[in-house]
């Protein structure tokens, strides 16, 4: 089996890629001082924290749990005391969250783990795929969950959740993502590269439990050498009958689920519908990092790899543990020395700008970009319908600022604004340089609220 | 340590900026234009140069006054060097320079800032002035010369679209004379060749769309042969070259989606040749835009773009 090829399906745009980290290795940063834990770190449901005060806690301890199907436990990244509850306004939200702090021993004491097989032991590694398709369904689901897994994409949709489709929907396709389509944005790559077993092994858990006929594995072709290494491994796990890996063109949104599976299977997802409604699940290579080490050595996530990029002096991959605030991961890659400065969690097409670097890393952090910002102020649209041709949801984004601005949201369902995925391709070649994103998200919110 | 916050600055997503700005874009038009521009005064001679130096001083200073008096910012984006080039484009070469004024004066103030500026202007400006002119002017507006360069004594003559044209020769050189522009006629509209080239380079560069343009003049060549005229001589004659490149594919009065601007384009193939076929006036490149532009925003409203995944509801 050789290397497929396959052409975008969807306008956007191309960008400049900008992945100055592609070839930092990843580093461990120190452990935090002091850790800080939001309350919520996926979509769906937030947790409610079963230490308290006082408490002193192993990492890897489950600190946070709720009985909600879509939701996640989340863990203790550090071992020592939880010393207080705070609020903390998630910056990409905007909402006042729960959070508590653990003040760090220094020690990193774990809890015991129920390990099944060291992935870094292994030296055989069908006699592990051999193992691993003894282990119940019922088992891998029960693990992922407990492990805390959410997609670590970005989306931070809780994992288990999208292994489990409801039975009348049957999937017969499953797609680990590593296009990373985001400019700057290394840390998937640099899994890819250095991780590549542990993502195969969570792929291979993954079928286990949905049973797809077709397995692909998609890499954007600004990555050949992790496209080349992936399917290295493939052929050295025997798998090569049972999974594809595909090289599509860098165009963004590639990475967008519902681009990805446009261009790779030629299906539309519906609007307002799901992967899973045209019978595909698609997950990210970092989650199924956190599969293998979650199904195979117990391990919850407690930490994860960022890309730490922009204006630094020396911008790097780093392995973070959750919890740690975001000012630490930039003094350690030195900042460098600018008038002005926009702080992005998040890649720069669709991360958010924050203004307060103590916010702590989450799950579903992958970058931390700090960039100056674009110049240029709003002007009138010239209907030159740039917007229009570049949209892969294919919108007409004009229409929203134009709307939303006069306060009717009528007209901006009816330009179906729902269906808009956010991926800012609109405002990136608008040359009245319009926020049109920003619109759209006052629009969607605003209607929401209605609600 | 944390980063000063003084420091920090918040903007909405995307943080990245093609920077390809309108004015830029602007700017691109106006190098598009330099060549049907080039052929106006290389045909009509010094008359041209100032009708297009009073025209596009005029729209300039218009819109710089009523910015001013409005207490609104000016931006020189380059969309009223774009009126005014246009705008003189389509006036005769002999046109006495007040009128010029008048009409460009009107082109943007009324047609163009009344409306509320770039963007938000239904009508063509270059095209409201040349119509506002038609109607008080009548006489002047269809005054032709033959093209004699920077020879003084031009001889007046006939469009190719009037009824009192005649052409002494060959079918050939006919064609001939209308592609490079030697024929009688408005200032840029004579020579197909270079307009043609103009309009390669706006869609090599991606500042207009082919559709418009294909399907317009398609349209015209199309119907023409059905109603029995010669397609060549259609669309070779008149402003519809000048108006299919430069006109029609004004963004801000077009629609905006690939269906609509196919719609669009047939539209204006389709009046061009019933104006030009049953109406009082020889050309109708002109009304036909201006009347298309009218439906624009219909068009943009009636056919929406069909989105990602879209699904016909089922019947409930
Ligand atoms: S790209 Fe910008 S200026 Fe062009 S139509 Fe869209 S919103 Fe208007
Ligand atoms: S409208 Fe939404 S989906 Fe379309 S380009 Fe803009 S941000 Fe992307």
């Amino acid at each position: 089996m050789s290397i497929i090829k396959k052409r975008s399906a969807f306008a956007g745009v191309k960008l400049p890629e900008n992945k100055i980290t592609e070839e930092e290795p990843v580093e461990k940063i120190s452990l935090p001082q002091v850790a800080v834990i939001p309350v919520q770190q996926n979509i769906g449901a937030p947790c409610e924290f079963i230490v308290k005060r006082g408490d002193t806690v192993k990492t890897g301890q489950k600190i946070a749990d709720t009985d909600k199907f879509v939701s996640a436990p989340i863990h203790a990244p550090v071992s020592g005391k939880v010393s207080r509850n705070k609020q903390v306004l998630n910056p990409v939200s905007g909402a006042v969250v729960e959070a508590l702090t653990i003040e760090s021993d220094g020690q990193d004491e774990w809890i015991d783990m129920e390990v099944i097989q060291k992935i870094a032991d292994i030296d055989d590694l069908r006699q592990v795929l051999a193992m691993i398709e003894k282990i119940p369904a019922k088992d891998i689901l029960g693990k992922v969950r407990e492990a805390g897994l959410v997609g670590l994409g970005g989306a931070a949709f809780p994992t288990h959740v999208k292994l489990s489709p409801p039975p009348e929907k049957k999937i017969d396709t499953f797609i680990l993502n590593g296009c990373e389509c985001e400019p700057f944005i290394t840390s998937d790559h640099r899994v890819m590269l250095e991780f590549g077993r542990h993502i195969l092994l969570g792929m291979f858990i993954i079928s286990q439990v949905l049973k797809p006929e077709n397995l692909y594995i998609a890499i954007e072709d600004n990555k050949p050498d992790a496209i080349e290494y992936m399917h290295r491994l493939v052929v050295e796990m025997g798998l090569e009958d049972k999974v594809d890996v595909v090289s599509l063109p860098s165009r963004y949104p590639m990475g967008a689920e519902k681009t990805l599976i446009k261009s790779l299977v030629g299906r539309e997802v519906p609007m307002g519908g799901l992967p899973m409604d045209v019978g595909v699940v698609v997950n990210n290579v970092a989650t199924c990092k956190s599969v293998a080490e979650a199904v195979l050595e117990g391990k919850p996530l407690v930490e994860k790899i960022i890309t730490v990029t922009g204006a630094f002096q020396k911008p790097k991959n780093l392995l973070a543990r959750i919890g740690t605030p975001v000012s630490e991961l930039v003094d350690y890659c030195v900042l460098q020395d600018r008038d002005k400065y926009h702080v992005i969690l998040g890649g720069p097409m669709m991360g958010v700008a924050i203004n307060d670097t103590g916010y702590p890393v989450t799950k579903g952090l992958n970058c931390v970009l700090i960039k100056q910002g674009k110049a240029g102020r709003e002007q009138n649209c010239i209907k030159c319908a740039r917007c229009v041709a570049a949209c892969p949801m294919d919108l007409m984004p004009l229409m929203y600022p134009k709307y939303v601005k006069k306060g009717r949201h009528e007209e901006c369902k009816q330009y179906y604004i729902s269906n808009c995925i956010e991926c800012g391709s609109c405002a990136y070649v608008c040359p009245a340089n319009i926020p049109i994103v920003g619109y759209i998200k006052t629009g969607k919110k605003k209607i929401a609220d209605k609600k | 340590m944390d980063i000063d916050k003084d420091k920090i600055l918040i903007s909405h997503s995307p943080h990245l900026w093609k920077g390809f700005s309108t004015t830029k874009l602007m700017y691109m038009v106006v190098i598009a234009l330099l060549l049907p521009m080039g052929a106006g005064i290389y045909f009509f001679g010094l008359s041209a140069v100032y009708i297009i130096l009073a025209s596009v001083i005029t729209c300039f200073l218009t819109e710089l006054a009523i910015k001013k008096f409005r207490k609104k910012q000016f931006v020189n984006d380059g969309s009223a060097v774009i009126t005014g080039i246009l705008f003189a484009l389509v006036l005769p070469p002999r046109m006495p320079i007040w009128m010029v004024v008048v009409g460009a004066i009107f082109a943007i103030a009324v047609v163009k800032e009344a409306f509320g500026g770039l963007g938000h202007n239904i009508f063509n400006p270059a095209l409201g002035g040349r119509a506002f002119l038609a109607v008080s002017f009548p006489q002047q507006m269809t005054t032709w010369v033959a093209p004699s360069g920077f020879n003084a004594d031009a001889v007046t003559t006939a469009t190719p679209l009037g009824q009192s044209f005649a052409h002494e020769g060959s079918k050939a050189s006919l064609y001939w004379d209308m592609f490079i522009g030697n024929t009688g006629g408005s200032i840029g509209e004579t020579s197909a060749l270079l307009i043609i080239l103009g309009g390669i380079f706006l869609l090599a560069f991606r500042i207009i769309e082919w559709r418009i343009p294909v399907f317009y003049i398609g349209t015209v060549a199309l119907l023409s042969y059905v109603f029995g005229s010669d397609p060549l001589f259609s669309i070779l004659a008149g402003g519809l070259m000048i108006g299919a490149f430069f006109m029609a594919t004004d963004y801000v009065t077009s629609p905006t989606t690939s269906n609509g601007k196919i719609i669009f384009g047939v539209g204006l193939g389709l009046l061009t040749v019933l104006i030009r076929r049953f109406g009082a006036l020889p050309e109708g490149v002109a009304y036909s835009i201006l009347i298309m532009n009218a439906f624009t925003p219909l068009i943009d409203k009636y056919l929406k773009r069909k989105p990602f995944g879209f699904q016909k509801k089922e019947a409930a």
